[in-house]
């Protein structure tokens, strides 16, 4: 097997590994709306990052935080219903990434490989950022598991029993701009929620305990990886589409097979 | 205190002892659960102190509660997340509740009153000085509701805590109750069962409800201006547990 099918499969296995937790907890939290308006935002990471001569993941990840930090600032105000937030952020965010990557007259940019993914062309230093951010964001998911399940059954109660529900909201709200960091180079900024949600779902219905479905997500996850790089190089496909459609396929025989309750 | 500019509870003035349960009823819109939310310290009041025990815990038991369906959470797991507990104190404390048998069930499958139960367990693993129960005998029927308040009155026995109970239906709680308290935006009476039921103003609230036709003057705590606001009354807005 070629190095470049290798390091696809390891970035693939990599992103997926860590989706399947932080993915459960989006849709258990049903924030897929909001991970997409962190993903759209992406874009505008990577040309602040090139204009300010830093790594565009650390762009990524700064306007993340910022884009994170406004939606809780916004939604306190309660002015307007948060998916409205939500598509407002999305879609400017998106929009003003594009128009300053236009503006970057310098600086040359393989648009559709950043808006879907080019798994193939990946180096060995995009491998060390997956996996060192995606061990970093499964270690602090470890740390506040219990918590972070306390706060999605009821914010409420977190809060009586003391709690810091804003600073666990919060720190949720890192740990998935780190994935969408890690994960844009693979299956790019438009597809990222796909993969967080989609092995999610298929997880539930087999699953009893939260980290039973966490776990099972992240294997579904994987599987999508291998059937889409397989489908891929077999036919001559694009990778990040690739993998999304043999996520949703296993969904979707995931939703017809029986369980035994 | 106030909430979006409106004024939704003046001049409150509440006292729990520890083994007492103290009742807060009154009309829709009358402030009770802002005031338990303002004990709780979930919203803050904007005059007037909410003074509790140092180290008082408190039990919480909401109205309600949804569990999102796509979380496949046992009720067993649902109390073991608010704090580090052995499996044994979360068994325990289903039983003390009366719902044992529902540890391995999906929380979002029990049902109302065995939801209430739950949380009333969930509460108790907190080991608390102060319960609080937030209308806990809304999703019950009328036998549903003289068990759980005989559970209730058992567990402030045997648990020696302090219990703040809202309900809107008197004559369920009358019987177990120590202190009511008669909100309607202000304090309109407070006292022993007996003699909020005699009060004048909870007749004119729940005229239908009140049984009693004998009418009872009671010192009155405040007076009311014409327009049926408070104008003389406690000289602050504290509560304490």
């Amino acid at each position: 097997m070629d190095d470049f099918v290798l390091r696809a499969l390891a970035a693939g296995c990599g992103i997926a590994l860590m989706a399947g937790p932080l993915g459960s907890f989006v849709v258990w939290r049903r924030m897929a709306y909001f991970g997409d308006t962190l993903a759209h935002s992406a874009l505008l990471g990577v040309a602040l990052g090139f204009l300010l001569g830093v790594n565009p993941l650390v762009g990524v990840v700064g306007v993340c935080v910022a884009l994170a930090l406004a939606l809780v600032g916004l939604q306190r105000h309660r002015a307007l219903a948060s998916d409205t937030v939500l598509g407002i952020l999305s879609h400017s965010s998106l929009s003003l990434g594009l128009v300053a990557i236009a503006f970057l007259e310098t600086l040359r940019v393989d648009l559709i490989s950043y808006l879907f993914g080019d798994i193939l062309s990946v180096t060995p230093a995009d491998l060390a950022w997956i996996y060192g951010g995606g061990a970093v964001a499964l270690g602090g998911l470890v740390l506040l598991w219990r918590r972070l399940l306390a706060v999605t059954v009821d914010e409420d109660l977190a809060r009586v029993e003391g709690m810091p529900v804003e600073a666990l909201r919060l720190a949720f709200m890192l740990l998935i701009a780190l994935v969408i960091a890690a994960a844009m180079k693979i299956v790019g900024i438009l597809l990222i929620t796909s993969l967080l949600i989609i092995p999610a779902a298929a997880a539930r219905r087999f699953s009893r305990t939260p980290e039973m479905m966490a776990g099972l997500a992240s294997v579904f996850g994987m599987a999508a990886v291998l059937g889409g790089l397989y489908a891929s190089l077999t036919w001559d496909l694009p990778g990040g589409p690739s993998v999304v459609v043999a996520a949703a396929a296993l969904f979707l025989a995931s939703a017809v097979v029986p369980v035994r309750s | 205190m106030r909430l979006g500019g409106r004024v939704i509870l003046d001049r409150v003035d509440l006292q729990v002892r520890p083994g007492e349960i103290v009742t807060l009823i009154g009309p829709n819109g009358a402030g009770k659960t802002t005031l338990v939310r303002a004990v709780l310290g979930l919203v803050r009041t904007a005059s007037g102190t909410v003074g509790k025990r140092p180290g008082l815990r408190i039990g919480y038991m909401p109205q309600r509660l949804t569990v999102d369906a796509t979380l496949p959470l046992t009720v067993r797991r649902f109390l073991a997340l608010w704090r580090p507990v052995t499996a044994d104190r979360v068994e325990a404390a289903l039983a003390e509740a009366g719902v044992a048998h529902l540890a391995g069930s999906p929380v979002q499958n029990v049902s109302g009153g065995e939801l209430q139960r739950v949380l009333l367990a969930r509460a108790l693993l907190g080991d608390p000085d102060l319960l609080v129960l937030d209308e806990p005998d809304q999703a019950v029927d009328v036998h549903g509701q003289a068990e759980l308040f005989g559970r209730i009155e058992t567990l402030r026995r045997t648990h020696g805590c302090g219990v703040l109970l809202v309900s809107h239906d008197l004559h369920t709680v009358m019987a177990r109750t120590d202190r009511v308290l008669c909100l309607n935006r202000h304090v309109c009476c407070h006292g022993t069962p007996e003699d909020v039921r005699r009060h004048p103003e909870y007749r004119s609230l729940f005229g239908g409800h009140a049984d009693d036709l004998a009418v009872y003057v009671h010192h009155h705590d405040h007076a009311h201006a014409a327009n049926g606001t408070v104008v003389q009354g406690h000289d602050g807005d504290c509560c304490h547990g």
